[in-house]
């Protein structure tokens, strides 16, 4: 038996008999907790793993309280939606639809642009929506609304506290195994990847934008559930406990918690309430006068959290329960993915027709010709400044040409974002490694293959992906052996040699299939023999009919390698050909050497 | 509404945009230079006003003793520093900032008759006892995560926001204070009436803009500060230290978020909470500005002062939902015209 699910099903079964042994108060407590922890393990998806943030989440949950309150006490409802008034299952429902289409319009608003916008943008619409409960006559004002009938289960009345308290804990259960298999999924890599990782996961083909919105609805979602649940356990709505600052404390919760983990909602919840209930009793005695003075403690708490322990409690709690997650296994009996038909061997794969490229004065590239054939390796060089760092960005699509144009397999490249590029089979390094530190190799490599899969969130949620997810790891694996980290599968990528890390790069490119393989600098930091094996793992693809460019610097590593070199300075082609050839080359030899 | 209302909603308008005006210039000196989204500006609003309220009611303000707390936790970490290095001459330099500077006030405080000073003089040691705590904040929250990714800084702000908002409550009380008017005067112009305060509000905004400008423009440190929200790194290979810029941003920042409370303390009711949506109205102007331009910033502070004031005329309910959701169109144009997948810091 896994140690971890032993320990998820102790306290599944502790959850399961509490309300026997406690107390009603008590009872009364872990339901909040529950409640709370449902918008804090939204937020642990979205601030956490996603480094998105809210401030509005309590509005999300006020609407799907205020939803179901008016749709369950309004005597006469409009025809249309007079149908959602019959059980709160359909207000459920009705109410999961709506803030689902809120936090869209929202979302579209803020998602697009730097991250800080988002906060703001929620809090602003927090503040609004609160006054709207407020003040719409409709809701009630600031009295809300009463006589919210209970939910009814298979016959049973939810009427009493540790009625509704299975409800509620089933909610978060639920919640939290659906969000941690999101998270070990593909849609999860690319989520994962929006902290730190998003150029990246774009030019794998992620579209970064969807997961910004996935997370911010799903987190939205949560939320509603538990604003549900709140209005049926109450029985009435007013508009307090939808307020700013109550949405400042969810967030709290997840940060005091663990933002990244899943487990640290529910340690971050039950420690911000229970502290909360204690602190209301005891703070006003002590300072001689009522007030929500809490809010210095918890202020306080999250400054020193921030600053000491930025990873919450959960990891150091985590420490004490000796559970360690499986390591994953590769299903060696999995379908292999289908790969694309390569090109040809000799057929045009790239071409750069006339490519200038100006910044303002500075021509960084001038009129530059270039071909790149199926099953041939082509080297660009050239000393530092040369314009070859332009020139791969024009011909990777992150830089669009002044004039001239760039054509893959004859489509022209401009004007496509990266990951429509990397669909069309063109996968890429970067000069700077880019991958994701806290994720195993194998992770990251499979981030590579994202787009030879289709299984979404729900999927994923739920676990029907597997048959997929282990053809994608398959894929992955095969690739990472393939280049040589094999014995590194499961090590975590930050912990490679920078040399190692650019090998993974390669891995990673290889993963998506492509037939065009970009490289920018991939010898630099590598050791001779990992060279050496770089070399024959390059001639291996070439032999496959791979259209490989390589930029680099590495004058040894690129001539006993490549089938020609294209040398360029001052933005020029000067020499093109064969190796022997452009090492004779008197243009070249004068570039590299200052005249002979 | 007859041109009458119509002027008199204006000149409403323009006095607390040029109030939103001053709070958006701060915030967005504050996020170029420190990259901290300054959420607790509006509380120092409040705690200026408040400040003034309790000296103008004869008790000593309990914002000095927060400055105490804040100083002696300073003075016991840089104390501490400088005590490991050796260095007795930073550590009186530590101590007597930090320590001898708060308790000197407080002494102040206690032992003139503050209550019966000349306006200007409650003015002057409102503003000795709130702008202080501005770099003191930056050195005990921000500093040590200065490097911080963006959204830390911002939760952590949010966090001393709260903080602040607590210890308001229990300094000031929750009852609402109003200072008296800096003058009684009125002019006359046309078929308007200006109040004396008015004048004040807006030419002290314009003055305090102008000062800042030739600071930016003429200082040592004003440039200082203007490199370091360029490039960070660039400014700190040049000799600027982060924590000094941050400290000084700071000092700005709570210098004009307390005088801002003073100045519209005679017009609003000022409560211990009143600050943070002020505050967030800024915000919003400084949103307009997308956190970069002042001029843009500050044509937004009036937009939304007129906004508010003719808001409240018609559908005086709804101000704060209209005045909020007027970000919603500026973040739509913003994020029209932005396409770019970026990495955040």
């Amino acid at each position: 038996m896994r140690t971890d699910r032993l320990v998820q099903g102790l306290f599944v079964a502790l959850l399961l008999v509490l309300p026997a042994v406690l107390a009603p108060f008590y009872v009364t407590l872990l339901n909040y907790i529950g409640l709370y922890a449902l918008v804090a393990l939204g937020l642990v998806l979205l601030t956490g793993v996603g480094g998105l943030t809210s401030f509005g989440q309590a509005a999300f949950v006020g609407l799907g309280a205020y939803t179901t309150a008016v749709l369950s006490t309004t005597p006469e409802l409009p025809g249309w939606i007079a149908w959602a008034g019959a059980s709160p299952w359909l207000t459920l429902l009705v109410g999961l639809v709506f803030t689902a289409t809120v936090a869209v319009v929202v979302g579209s608003l803020t998602l697009k642009l730097s991250g800080h916008f988002l906060p703001l943008g929620t809090i602003a619409w927090g503040i609004s929506l609160y006054f709207l409960f407020g003040t719409l006559e409709s809701l009630g004002g600031h009295t809300g609304i009463t006589g919210i009938s209970p939910i009814t289960l298979f016959g049973v009345v939810l009427d009493a506290g540790e009625k509704i308290y299975y409800l509620i804990w089933a909610f978060v259960m639920v919640a939290v195994f659906t969000t941690q298999n999101l998270l070990d999924s593909r849609e999860g890599r690319a989520i994962r990847a929006l902290k730190g990782g998003m150029v990246m996961a774009e030019a794998m083909g992620v579209d970064t934008s969807r997961s910004r919105m996935i997370i911010f609805v799903i987190a939205a979602l949560h939320a509603c559930a538990s604003g549900w649940l709140y209005a049926h356990m109450q029985r009435f709505v007013n508009p307090t406990p939808f307020g700013l600052h109550i949405g400042i404390e969810y967030l709290f919760m997840a940060v005091i918690g663990g933002a990244g983990h899943v487990w640290g909602a529910l340690v971050g919840a039950g420690l911000i309430t229970v502290l909360k209930q204690w602190l209301q009793d005891i703070l006003p005695r002590l300072l001689g006068s009522a007030g929500n003075f809490e809010a210095i403690v918890f202020g306080v708490m999250m400054v020193l959290v921030l600053q000491r322990a930025r990873e919450g409690l959960w990891p150091v709690l985590k420490k004490l329960v000796p559970v360690k997650a499986p390591q994953k296994t590769i299903d060696p009996a999995a379908d292999t993915l289908p790969r694309r038909d390569l090109p040809t061997a000799g057929e045009v794969i790239l071409e750069a027709r006339n490519v200038t490229r100006k910044f303002g004065g500075l021509v960084a590239n001038n009129d530059m010709n270039l071909t790149v054939k199926a099953g041939e390796i082509l080297a660009l060089i050239g000393p530092n400044g040369a314009g070859k760092s332009t020139m791969f960005n024009q011909l990777s699509g992150v830089d669009t040409p002044t004039s001239g144009e760039v054509l893959f397999l004859g489509k022209p490249v401009a004007g496509r974002d990266s990951r429509e590029i990397a669909r069309m089979g063109m996968s890429r390094t970067f000069q700077h490694v880019r991958l994701l530190p806290t994720m195993t190799v194998l992770e990251n490599v499979a981030i590579g293959a994202h787009l030879r899969g289709g299984k979404g969130v729900f999927h994923a949620a739920w676990r029907q992906d597997r048959a997929e997810e282990a053809r994608l790891l398959k894929e992955a694996a095969r690739q990472i052996e393939r280049v040589g980290l094999g014995s590194h599968m499961y090590e975590e990528a930050g912990s490679l040699a920078l040399g190692q890390q650019r090998i993974l790069e390669i891995a990673r490119a290889l993963c998506s299939d492509p037939c065009l393989l970009l490289l920018d600098e991939p010898a630099a930091g590598l050791r001779l023999k990992e060279k050496e094996a770089l070399g024959d793992l390059l001639r291996k693809l070439r032999a496959e009919g791979m259209a490989i460019l390589i930029v680099e610097h590495d004058m040894d590593f690129v001539m006993g390698l490549v089938d020609r070199v294209v040398v360029m300075e001052f933005g020029q082609k000067i020499a093109e050909g064969l190796p022997d050839e452009v090492q004779r080359d008197p243009a070249v030899l004068e570039a590299y050497l200052g005249g002979v | 509404m007859d041109v009458q209302i119509a002027l008199m909603l204006a000149q409403d308008g323009l006095t607390n945009g040029a109030i939103y005006a001053l709070l958006a210039l701060a915030l967005v000196l504050v996020f170029a230079v420190t990259r901290v989204i300054f959420i607790p500006q509006g509380e120092f609003v409040a705690y200026g006003a408040l400040t003034l309220a309790m000296m103008q009611a004869g008790t000593v303000p309990a914002t000095v003793w927060l400055l105490a707390g804040m100083g002696a936790t300073a003075a016991l970490i840089d104390g501490g520093l400088a005590l490991r290095a050796g260095q007795t001459r930073r550590l009186v330099g530590v101590l007597g900032w930090n320590l001898g500077y708060p308790l000197g006030l407080a002494a102040l405080l206690a032992a003139l008759p503050v209550k019966d000073m000349p306006l200007a003089a409650q003015v002057l040691l409102s503003l000795a006892v709130v702008v202080p705590m501005g770099p003191l904040m930056y050195r005990l929250v921000f500093q040590p995560i200065a490097a911080a990714p963006i959204l830390i800084l911002l939760i952590v702000s949010v966090a001393v926001h709260v903080a602040m908002v607590g210890l308001g409550l229990l300094f000031f009380g929750a009852e609402g204070q109003r200072t008296p008017a800096f003058s009684d005067a009125n002019l006359e112009l046309g078929p308007l009436m200006v109040s004396g305060q008015t004048i004040w509000v807006v030419m002290s905004s314009v003055v305090l803009i102008v000062a800042l400008y030739q600071f930016f423009e003429r200082t040592l440190y004003g440039k200082a500060l203007r490199a370091t929200a360029i490039n960070r790194a660039g400014a700190r290979l040049m000799g600027i230290s982060p924590s000094l810029a941050g400290k000084l941003t700071f000092f700005l920042a709570a210098l004009i978020g307390a005088l801002s409370g003073v100045l519209i303390a005679p017009i609003t009711t000022i409560y211990y909470d009143t600050g943070f949506l002020i505050g967030l109205k800024g915000f919003v102007a400084a949103i307009i500005g997308g956190l970069a331009s002042y001029p843009l910033a500050a044509v937004g502070a009036v937009l939304v002062g007129l906004l508010e004031s003719f808001s409240s005329f018609w559908a005086s309910a709804f101000k704060e939902v209209i005045v909020f959701t007027l970000i919603i169109p500026v973040l739509l144009w913003r994020s029209l015209t932005s396409r770019h997948v970026e990495e955040e810091e």
